[in-house]
């Protein structure tokens, strides 16, 4: 056969190549890192000191632009290790698994703080820091979901086979999301309904939107620039330790 | 621009327990990866290393 005739990888399995993956995302973390920090300054001062009061919370609005962008992530991050589990059992995609081991703990510390920053958000405007509804129920099952599939990750030593098995479990998880998504519209609920992703657009005035969408995209970029960093270290690790096992069984030959 | 009225301390500790953890994350992200450098870097002092970096020396 001719080197012609040989198929050659498309650009997508080329950058899906960990090696690849190495070499070309390490031109991405100082752009991610400048662009985080300064959508957080920006985010930051406009939440501060060019925000109005909420006509009926006060300046506990400014709670929201912390709480939105958590919960948002919580529930992005899951969508991405979802499309990962996919890419594992459909596709065998390289980095799939090497994705949802990277941003399981990212998951999980978004959505303690949703929780978190929620309940400080709860007790002034509804009177208590909890309540067992839909909404804050769910998100509460998706960070136990979260921190099962964190200590699956860990109790497996075969992470090719670990990565099958925790494909299915985030499969499985992911019936979850739309749980949350709808439990403010499908349950009587103390949360208030969806008023930034809604059909007729967002339901808040610009002064109050344009800093909820700068802290989202800050805590996005956030979220980007730590998964980055992560999937890069994991196959780093997975090389250091097949290195380890080659010079362990070596030695033992000798 | 902020007030100092009604729940400023339900504001004030929502931001700083978001800081703390994110801050938090963030040490445990780059400690991971330089840990994980290290011991590649023990590694390759010790003579292993990959066959493929072998041949690009």
């Amino acid at each position: 056969m001719s080197v012609d005739t040989v198929k050659q990888p498309n650009w997508f399995s080329r950058l899906a190549h960990p090696g690849q993956f190495l070499a070309w995302s390490r031109y991405l973390i100082w752009p991610l890192a400048i662009a985080t920090g300064l959508s957080f300054a920006i985010g930051l001062w406009f939440a501060f000191f060019n925000s109005p009061e909420d006509y009926q919370m006060g300046d506990m609005v400014r709670v929201m632009y912390v709480h939105v962008p958590n919960a948002w992530l919580s529930q992005l991050v899951y969508g991405v290790m979802a499309v990962s589990a996919l890419g594992t059992l459909v596709w065998r995609h390289p980095l799939a698994d090497v994705a949802n081991k990277a941003a399981a703990p990212l998951g999980a510390v978004f959505t303690a703080l949703a929780l978190y920053t929620g309940s400080l958000w709860g007790r002034p405007t509804w009177g208590t820091f909890w309540e067992w509804d839909g909404r804050m129920t769910s998100t509460l099952v998706l960070l136990l979901i979260y921190l099962g599939i964190i200590a699956l990750w860990r109790a497996f030593d075969d992470q090719l086979k670990a990565g099958r098995i925790i494909a299915i479990v985030t499969l499985v998880g992911a019936l979850n999301i739309p749980v949350i998504k709808f439990s403010v519209d499908w349950w009587n609920t103390l949360h208030q309904p969806a008023s930034v992703f809604t059909k007729d657009g967002p339901k808040m005035p610009g002064s109050i939107l344009t800093p909820l969408l700068v802290m989202m995209l800050a805590f996005t970029l956030l979220f980007a620039l730590l998964q980055v960093v992560r999937m890069r270290t994991e196959i780093l690790r997975r090389r250091a330790e097949t290195l380890s096992r080659q010079a362990a069984l070596q030695g033992v030959a000798k | 621009m902020i007030g100092d009225g009604a729940h400023i301390e339900f504001i004030a500790w929502a931001y700083v327990g978001v800081a703390v953890l994110t801050v938090a994350l963030v040490a445990y992200v780059v400690w991971d990866s330089v840990r994980v450098d290290a011991r590649l870097k023990a590694l390759d002092k010790a003579g292993i290393r990959r066959r493929s970096d072998e041949s690009k020396r």
